[in-house]
C-alpha cells in the first residue's frame, strides 16, 4: 500500500472523472484537473467565486462548478480549455445544480424548490420543470441515463413525474399514494421505481416505469419508518433501513420481505467474527528517535491500533438517543452492497462506531467492526469485494472477507480522514480531510 | 358434725340413723363387720377422755349410751355385735374389739382422706396446668384475632389502594383518551395548518413564478462561447405526436425487455428445480419400487397400499409426461401425487425405522441363538475327534500289548535286546564324556594349584630372605633378639589352631555342602575360573601355607564363613578345594 503526496483541497470537493483517467480538485476559486497517474495538472479554471459543488459529466468532457451564493454555475470543457459556459440563475437564487446523464443539460434546482431549470448546451434552450419537491431524495436518474423519476408536490399531494431524458418528454405523471413523500430510487435495471413516505410512517411503494403500482410494503405502524433504502446491484434485493434498527430486505418477484437483519446491543451469533480496533500508545525508545521519524512524524505521538477477533457473546457500544428531539440519532443510517451483491455494508445510528457487515448468500450476519470512534464514512471498492471505512483519525481501515487491516496514513503532520471514495478501478482509495487529500494505491495482486 | 355430739340431740339420732345405717350398711364392707367387739373399747376412749368436759356418758346414762352407740355402730355398720350391759359396766371384749375395728376404719378413712388430699392436690395442680395452658391458649387466640383484625385491616386497605388505583387507571385512561383526542385533533389541525401553509406557499411560489416570468430576470442567462454538440452526435428533434409515441413504445419495450429477462430467468429457475423434482421423484420411485416388491411378498393384506402406490406411480408417469406440457394443469396431479409420495416415504421410512428396531432386537437374541448352536456342534465335533482319538490310542495300544505278548521269535528279541544295549551305551557313552569332562576340569585345577603352591614357595623363600636381610640389618643395628623370636611364635599356635577350625567349619556346613556338590557338578569348569577367591585365602584355608599373620586369624575365618553362607558358587568353590584337597 502506498501513498501519495499531500494535495490541497476544499469542502471536500474532489471528484475523479467517470472514465477514470482526471481528477478533479477545488481550492477556493480555482478548479485543477490532474492526471490520475502522474498528479499532475493538466487545467487550471478560474471560477468567478469560492466553488461550492464540482461535477463531472458522465462522458467525462465537461465539469460543473456550482456556487449557489451567487447564484451562478461555469462549465468548463476539458478538450476545449477556451470553451466555457456560465449560467446565472438571477435573483431566485440557487441550491442544487447538476448534470443531466447525457452531459449535455444541466439541472438546476432555485431556491424554495421553486422550480428546477433545464439548461441545455446544446440549444441555449431552457425549460423549468415546477413543483419539485423538497425531499430526502426527490430527483432520479435511471442508471442507463434514459429516465428521470421526479417528486412533485402539488395541492397537497404527491406526485411522481417520469421524464424522457432525451428530450425531457413528459412521460408519465402518476399520484403516489405517500402522505409525504421522501425519496426516490430506481431500481438498477431502471425498471422498478422504490418510493418511500417520511420517517413518521412506514410505506414503500413500487412504481412500474409505466406508473403502475406493483407493490407496497409497510413492516409496522406508529413508530419511525424508513431512514434509509438501498438497491442490490442485481436489482434483486431491495433492502430497507428503518429507525427500529433493523433492515428489511424484500425480494424482486412478489416485493415480500424475506429476511430481517436486527442490530442487537449483544452479538451472540456464533458464526459472525466481531473485530475489535484496539489503541496501544507506541512507546518510543531512544534509538528510534530518528530524524527519520521525526520528520515523517506520524508515528512519535500517535498511538497503534490493530483489530482483535472478540469472544461471543460481545456487548457493542451502544448510546442513547433523545428520543423526544426531531431526527433522533438512532436507526439504520447508511448501508451499502458490495459491487458482487454479495456483502452488505449497514450503520445503526445508534451504535456509531460499529459497521455491520452481512452475507447475502447466507443472509446472516458476517462480521461486526467495532471501532474506537464513530465511522463517519464506508465505502465498497468497486471491483472487489473490499470495504474501505474511516473514522475521522488518522487511519484508513480496510475490511475483506479474510480480514481486517488499519492502516495510517503516512503524511507530514496529521492527516485525519473525514471521507474516502474509490477510484473507479477499485485500485487507490482518494482520502479526503478536511483540507487535504491523499490517493492511496493498492497492490494490485492484494492477497486479499 | 359437731352438732351430733351435742346431748341435745341424743334422742333424735336414733331414728335418724337408721337410714344413715341402711346406707352404710349398704356401703360398708362386710370384713369391717367381723370386728364389732373392739368398737366398746374404742367407745371408750372418748369416754375418758371426754369425762372431763363432756357429758355424754354418765353413771346414769349409760345404758342409753351404749343403745346410742349401739344404733351408730349399726349405723356405721358394724351392728353384728353389739354392746350388752353387764351389770356393771361394759363387757370390756366386744367393746375392745369394736374400738379395733373402730380405729381400724379411722386409719382407713384417714388412709381415704390422704389419697384424696393427694388426689386433690395433683387436681388441684391439674387444674391449674389446664387454667394456664388456658390462658395461654386464650393469650393465643387474642394473637391470632389481633392478627386477624390486622390482617383484614390490611386486606381494607389493599382494597382501599386498589379502588384508588382503579380510579387512577379510569382517570388516565380517560386521560388517555382525552390526549389522543387532543393529539387527533391536533393532527387534524396540524394537517389543516399545513395544507393551508403549503397552499400558501403554492401560492406565493406561484406568485413568484410570475413575478419572475413578468419582470424578465435579465440576469436568469445563459453564456456559452459556443454550442456543443448532443453527446450522441444526433441533432435535436422537435417534439411531436410521432416523438411521443416513439418514447412510449420505448418504455414499453424497456418494460418488454426486462419482463422477458426476468421470465426467462424464471424458466431457468423453474427448468432446474424441474429437473431437481424429475431427479426426486425418480429416485423415489426407485427408492420404493423394490420395497413394494418385498411388500407383495411378506404383507398381502396391505392390499390397499399397493393400489394406492402402483396408482401413484402412474400418476408419477402422467405427471411426467404433464410436466412438459402446460404447469397449469399439471400443477394439481403433480403436487397431488408428490404430496402422496412423500406421505407413502414417510409411512415406510417410519415402518423402516421400527423395522430396523426390530431387526436389531432380533439379531441380538439369534446372534446369541446362533453362537449358541454353532459351539455345540463345535463342541459335538471335538467329543467326536476326542472320541476318535481315544479309539485310535486304544487300538494302537492293544496292538503293542499283543506284540509283546504274543511269543516273539528269536529276532525280534535280539532287535529288542540290541536296542535296549544300545541305548544303554548311549546312555554311558554320554556319561563317560561328562567324566572325562570332569576329569579335565580337575586336572586343570590341579595344575593351577600345583603352579600357584610353586609360586608361593618361590614367594616364601623371597620372603625368608628378605626376612632373613631384614633380621641380619636387625642384628647389625643392635637390637634385641626378643623381637626376632616374636613372629616366631604365634606362626606355630595359628597352624594349629587354623588346622582345627575351618575343618571343623566345614564338617559344621555339610547339608549346605552336599547340597552344593550336586549343584555344581557341571557348573564347576565355569564358575570357578571367574570367582576364585585370593590365593591366599585359599592356601591359607588348604593349610598349604602356615599362616603367618595371627592377628588376621579369625578376620579371615569369619571372612570363609560369611562366604560359605553367601551363594552357592563360592561354597562350591570351597568344596571342590575340599575335594581336591583329600586326595593331595
Amino acid at each position: 500500500m502506498n501513498f501519495s503526496e499531500v494535495l490541497k483541497q476544499s469542502n471536500q470537493l474532489c471528484k475523479v472523472s467517470p472514465d477514470g483517467k482526471y481528477m478533479a480538485t477545488c481550492v477556493q476559486y480555482r478548479l485543477m484537473v490532474r492526471d490520475i497517474n502522474t498528479l499532475q495538472i493538466v487545467h487550471l479554471y478560474s471560477c468567478m467565486d469560492q466553488v461550492m459543488h464540482v461535477e463531472w459529466s458522465a462522458d467525462s468532457l465537461f465539469i460543473l462548478c456550482a456556487m449557489y451564493k451567487r447564484g451562478l454555475v461555469q462549465v468548463w470543457s476539458l478538450e476545449q480549455p477556451d470553451w466555457h459556459c456560465k449560467i446565472d440563475e438571477g435573483s431566485i437564487g440557487l441550491v442544487s445544480s447538476r448534470w443531466s446523464p447525457d452531459g449535455r443539460h444541466i439541472l438546476n434546482t432555485t431556491e424554495f424548490h421553486l422550480r428546477i431549470t433545464v439548461w441545455s448546451l446544446c440549444t441555449k434552450s431552457v425549460s423549468y420543470i415546477k413543483y419539485p419537491k423538497a425531499c430526502q431524495k426527490g430527483m432520479d436518474f435511471t442508471s442507463d441515463g434514459r429516465y428521470m423519476a421526479l417528486a412533485e408536490r402539488r395541492e397537497c399531494k404527491d406526485y411522481i413525474s417520469v421524464f424522457v431524458c432525451d428530450d425531457w418528454h413528459l412521460l408519465r405523471h402518476f399520484e403516489s399514494e405517500t402522505q409525504d413523500l421522501a425519496g426516490l430510487e430506481w431500481s438498477p435495471n431502471g425498471c422498478v421505481l422504490a418510493v418511500w413516505d417520511s420517517c413518521l410512517e412506514y410505506k414503500m411503494l413500487l412504481y412500474s416505469l409505466d406508473g403502475r403500482l406493483l407493490s407496497s410494503y409497510s413492516a409496522y405502524e406508529w413508530s419511525l419508518g424508513i431512514k434509509c433504502v438501498t438497491w442490490s446491484p442485481s436489482s434483486q434485493f431491495l433492502v430497507i433501513g428503518s429507525y427500529d434498527e433493523k433492515v428489511r430486505i424484500l425480494n424482486h418477484i412478489t416485493w415480500k420481505k424475506i429476511k430481517e437483519f436486527e442490530h442487537p446491543g449483544t452479538i451472540s451469533i456464533s458464526k459472525a467474527v466481531v473485530f475489535k480496533e484496539v489503541e496501544k500508545s507506541v512507546v518510543v525508545g531512544r534509538d528510534d528517535l530518528s530524524i527519520h521519524q521525526l520528520t515523517v512524524g506520524n508515528s512519535l505521538f500517535s498511538t497503534q491500533s490493530k483489530y482483535e477477533i472478540i469472544e461471543l457473546p460481545t456487548q457493542v457500544p451502544v448510546i442513547k438517543p433523545d428520543l423526544d428531539r426531531a431526527n433522533p440519532k438512532i436507526g439504520i443510517s447508511a448501508m451499502a452492497f458490495s459491487a458482487d451483491n454479495r456483502y452488505l455494508a449497514t450503520k445503526n445510528d445508534n451504535m456509531p462506531q460499529s459497521l455491520w457487515v452481512w452475507d447475502m448468500q447466507r443472509l446472516c450476519l458476517l462480521a461486526v467492526l467495532e471501532q474506537t470512534a464513530p465511522v463517519r464514512c464506508f465505502n465498497w471498492d468497486p471491483c472487489r469485494p473490499r470495504l474501505a471505512l474511516c473514522t475521522g483519525n488518522t487511519r484508513v481501515y480496510l475490511w475483506s472477507p479474510a480480514g481486517c487491516v488499519s492502516v495510517n496514513v503516512p503524511v507530514e503532520g496529521s492527516f485525519q480522514v473525514q471521507s474516502l471514495f474509490w477510484h473507479c478501478s477499485g485500485n487507490s482509495l482518494i482520502l479526503l480531510s478536511k483540507e487535504q487529500l491523499c490517493l492511496c494505491y493498492m497492490d494490485s495482486d492484494d492477497k486479499k | 358434725m359437731g352438732d351430733w355430739w351435742s346431748p341435745a340431740m341424743m334422742p333424735d339420732p336414733a331414728h335418724d340413723t337408721k337410714d344413715l345405717s341402711s346406707i352404710s350398711g349398704i356401703s360398708m364392707s362386710p370384713s369391717r363387720q367381723n370386728s364389732h367387739p373392739s368398737l366398746h373399747s374404742t367407745m371408750t376412749l372418748p369416754k375418758t377422755s371426754y369425762s372431763v368436759l363432756s357429758a355424754f356418758c354418765t353413771e346414769d346414762n349409760v345404758s342409753q349410751c351404749i343403745v346410742y352407740i349401739n344404733q351408730e355402730l349399726c349405723s356405721l355398720g358394724l351392728s353384728g355385735v353389739g354392746l350388752e350391759c353387764v351389770s356393771d359396766g361394759l363387757s370390756s371384749v366386744p367393746v375392745l374389739n369394736l374400738l379395733y375395728e373402730l380405729l381400724q376404719l379411722q386409719k382407713r378413712s384417714q388412709r381415704g382422706l390422704q389419697e384424696l388430699e393427694n388426689q386433690q392436690l395433683k387436681n388441684n395442680s391439674d387444674l391449674e396446668h389446664l387454667q394456664h395452658s388456658n390462658s395461654r391458649l386464650k393469650d393465643q387466640l387474642e394473637h391470632t384475632r389481633r392478627e386477624n383484625s390486622g390482617l383484614h385491616e390490611g386486606e381494607r386497605r389493599l382494597q382501599l389502594k386498589i379502588k384508588t388505583l382503579q380510579n387512577c387507571l379510569k382517570s388516565e385512561k380517560d386521560e388517555v383518551q382525552k390526549l389522543q383526542s387532543i393529539i387527533s385533533s391536533r393532527a387534524t389541525q396540524y394537517n389543516h395548518d399545513t395544507k393551508r401553509k403549503e397552499r400558501e406557499c403554492t401560492k406565493l411560489k406561484e406568485r413568484l413564478n410570475q413575478l419572475l416570468m413578468d419582470n424578465r430576470d435579465k440576469k436568469l442567462t445563459i453564456e456559452v462561447s459556443n454550442y456543443v454538440g448532443r453527446s450522441d452526435g444526433k441533432r435535436g428533434l422537435w417534439k411531436t405526436g410521432k416523438m411521443e409515441a416513439r418514447h412510449e413504445g420505448e418504455m414499453y419495450k424497456a418494460l418488454l425487455s426486462d419482463y422477458e429477462s426476468r421470465q426467462r430467468s424464471l424458466m431457468l429457475e423453474n427448468s432446474e428445480l424441474k429437473k431437481v423434482l424429475q431427479h426426486m421423484k425418480k429416485d423415489m420411485i426407485s427408492i420404493l419400487s423394490p420395497k413394494k416388491t418385498c411388500l407383495k411378498t411378506e404383507q398381502t393384506d396391505d392390499s390397499l397400499e399397493q393400489v394406492g402406490s402402483e396408482g401413484e406411480e402412474e400418476a408419477a408417469e402422467s405427471s411426467r409426461e404433464m410436466l412438459e406440457q402446460s404447469c397449469e394443469q399439471a400443477r394439481e396431479q403433480l403436487t397431488n401425487s408428490i404430496r402422496l409420495q412423500w406421505r407413502k416415504l414417510k409411512s415406510h421410512m417410519e415402518r423402516l425405522d421400527s423395522q430396523a428396531s426390530l431387526v436389531a432386537c432380533q439379531e441380538r437374541e439369534g446372534e446369541d441363538q446362533i453362537s449358541r448352536r454353532e459351539h455345540e456342534d463345535e463342541i459335538q465335533i471335538m467329543r467326536l475327534e476326542v472320541q476318535q482319538c481315544k479309539d485310535f490310542i486304544h487300538m494302537q495300544q492293544q496292538l503293542l500289548q499283543q506284540q509283546l505278548n504274543s511269543p516273539c521269535d528269536d529276532e525280534t528279541a535280539a532287535l529288542l535286546n540290541d536296542c535296549y544295549t544300545l541305548e544303554e551305551k548311549e546312555r554311558l557313552k554320554e556319561e563317560w564324556r561328562l567324566f572325562n569332562e570332569q576329569k579335565k576340569n580337575f586336572e586343570k585345577e590341579r595344575k593351577n594349584f600345583t603352579e600357584a603352591a610353586i609360586r608361593l614357595g618361590h614367594e616364601r623363600k623371597a620372603f625368608e630372605d628378605d626376612h632373613a636381610a631384614w633380621l641380619k640389618t636387625q642384628f647389625l643395628n643392635m637390637t634385641p633378639f626378643v623381637d626376632r623370636k616374636r613372629p616366631a611364635l604365634p606362626e606355630s599356635e595359628c597352624a594349629s589352631s587354623a588346622s582345627t577350625e575351618p575343618e571343623a567349619k566345614i564338617q559344621s556346613t555339610p547339608p549346605l555342602l552336599t547340597k552344593s556338590q550336586s549343584h555344581t557338578a557341571f557348573s564347576t569348569p565355569k564358575a570357578a575360573p571367574v570367582k576364585m577367591p585370593s590365593t591366599a585365602d585359599l592356601y591359607r584355608s588348604l593349610r598349604l601355607i602356615p599362616d603367618s599373620r595371627g592377628h588376621s586369624r579369625r578376620q579371615s575365618g569369619e571372612t570363609v564363613r560369611s562366604r560359605l553362607r553367601n551363594g552357592s558358587v563360592d561354597c562350591s568353590v570351597f568344596s571342590l578345594v575340599r575335594d581336591e584337597n583329600s586326595p593331595i
